[in-house]
């Protein structure tokens, strides 16, 4: 078969060129600003994401609690069931990070917006650092009440630095996992699967950095090799995440 | 006095396009002037959707050329988003969200002024009930939004799936000076409806298990042989 050819009226050419000029889209910040005020909107409409971490971090310390059959834990043992709850509770968010863009079509949305994907990154990274900071008030006074021994506020300083640092390589590593799994139809499993293997260096880099704080004579600080640690991590997989997301998004 | 030939706003030279081992699409060659109307007709299944969304950028292309507005895809498309206007089966709109805060999304992502999305609203239909989680609305309405969306950022070339889908004849009459022939705006339209199809179309593809089985002006085409397509 031979293709038709359908020339184009004088005319037509002209109004396209003059009323539509070639666009130039929208800066990065302004694009993530959108982004993440959209992923804001969308979780205080459903709720689905923040309080389903909260309540699964608060039913783990009633578990424990009750499993180890003891007042309290302290030193590398409160350390370790806070981060382990807390990445658990993580990966319940990472799960549903990219849901309802794949479902409602919002990825074609912002795939047809002149637009630099790595906007994306950003605001869904930016969106899940902000579920774990709401996770994290709630669920380490709760954590302090029910199962820590000593007091929690001295640590405070010690321990913000390492939620920080070990917030933002979850972030970064969760989006990433959570792009990759939603193209999948086992989306629920591979995402886990996926996340744990990267989380356990975030796992080990917290808990040691934890460790001093959270004993009864505690230090203050918390271990600065481990802090670093995390840094570099978290510098790492910004990166990876940085050159691999466009690439996640293309057909 | 001469002036340079513009380039056509679609040209698709042997373009095929697979999912897994299956052919979507092959072999499909076309070219489609400016401001002109492409009427695709075909089952469910021949590949108008997928011949779409390779146009919208949102496929790659497996085999073939495909230039678009000038531009060649995949390796310029970003020259193409933002002057491509695409509505597809799915509004692309978020169901949480009223049809004026997705409309102030896009407004965002495509450097649009916020005024135009009031405006637009007005135009639709919506205005009154713009403010209302999109999942409450009536599918029609979803419809009315979607194309809102689509045209939001007043694109070169209008991709519509079906548009008039769920939509009653008040809200087709609204929506057509936004993507109907009155648009004057090049558009390719998949349709099943081969009365008001040919009634728009300036030229006419027919596909049939991905594969063209029908590439004509539409003055030479009849409704019988749209409706052969689909025996």
């Amino acid at each position: 078969m031979s293709a038709a050819t359908d020339t184009s009226p004088a005319s037509a050419v002209a109004r396209d060129a003059g009323a539509h000029p070639r666009r130039e889209g929208t800066g990065l910040w302004t694009t993530v600003r959108a982004l993440l005020r959209k992923e804001l909107l969308v979780e205080l409409r459903t709720l689905e994401s923040v309080p389903g971490m909260s309540l699964f971090a608060l039913s783990t310390f009633v578990v424990f609690h009750f499993a180890l059959n003891r007042g309290s834990v302290e030193g590398d043992l409160a350390a370790g069931i806070l981060w382990v709850t807390l990445l658990f509770a993580a990966i319940l968010g990472v799960n549903r990070l990219f849901v309802a863009d794949a479902e409602q079509g919002g990825f074609d949305g912002f795939l047809l917006a002149p637009v630099d994907r790595s906007a994306m990154l950003f605001a869904k990274a930016l969106t899940l650092l902000a579920y774990l900071v709401v996770l994290e008030l709630i669920a380490v006074p709760a954590f302090s009440i029910l199962l820590l021994g000593p007091p929690i506020g001295p640590a405070l300083g010690g321990l913000v630095a390492t939620l920080a640092l070990a917030d933002i390589g979850v972030a970064v590593i969760g989006t990433l996992v959570g792009a990759l799994a939603v193209q999948t139809r086992a989306r629920d499993l591979l995402g886990p699967l996926l996340a744990l293997p990267l989380f356990v260096p975030i796992v080990i880099g917290a808990a040691r950095a934890t460790e001093p704080l959270l004993v009864g004579a505690h230090t203050g600080t918390p271990g600065a090799r481990w802090l670093a640690t995390l840094g570099v991590y978290d510098l790492l997989f910004g990166l990876i995440a940085y050159a691999l997301f466009d690439f996640l998004l293309e057909d | 006095m001469s002036f340079p030939a513009e380039p056509a706003a679609l040209e698709c030279t042997g373009l095929v396009r697979r999912y897994g081992e299956r052919e979507a699409l092959s072999g499909v060659d076309l070219t489609l002037g400016r401001g002109r109307t492409l009427v695709v007709f075909g089952p469910n299944g021949a590949g108008k959707t997928t011949l779409l969304r390779v146009l919208a950028t949102l496929l790659r292309p497996h085999a073939g050329t495909v230039r678009v507005l000038g531009s060649t895809i995949p390796e310029e498309d970003w020259a193409v988003r933002g002057r491509v206007g695409f509505v597809a089966h799915e509004p692309l709109l978020y169901r949480e969200l009223t049809a004026r805060e997705n409309l102030r999304f896009h407004a965002r992502l495509h450097a649009v002024g916020e005024e135009r999305v009031g405006e637009l609203l007005d135009v639709v239909g919506l205005a009154r009930r713009a403010d209302e989680p999109l999942r409450t609305l009536s599918r029609g309405m979803v419809q009315r939004a979607a194309v809102a969306r689509a045209v939001l950022h007043e694109p070169e070339l209008l991709l519509l799936d079906e548009p008039y889908a769920n939509l009653d004849p008040a809200g087709i009459e609204l929506l057509a000076p936004l993507i109907g022939a009155e648009s004057e705006r090049t558009r390719v339209v998949c349709s099943h409806d081969p009365g008001g199809g040919l009634g728009e179309a300036d030229l006419v593809l027919g596909l049939r298990g991905g594969r063209p089985a029908l590439l004509a002006e539409a003055g030479a085409v009849s409704a019988e042989e749209i409706a052969e397509l689909y025996r």
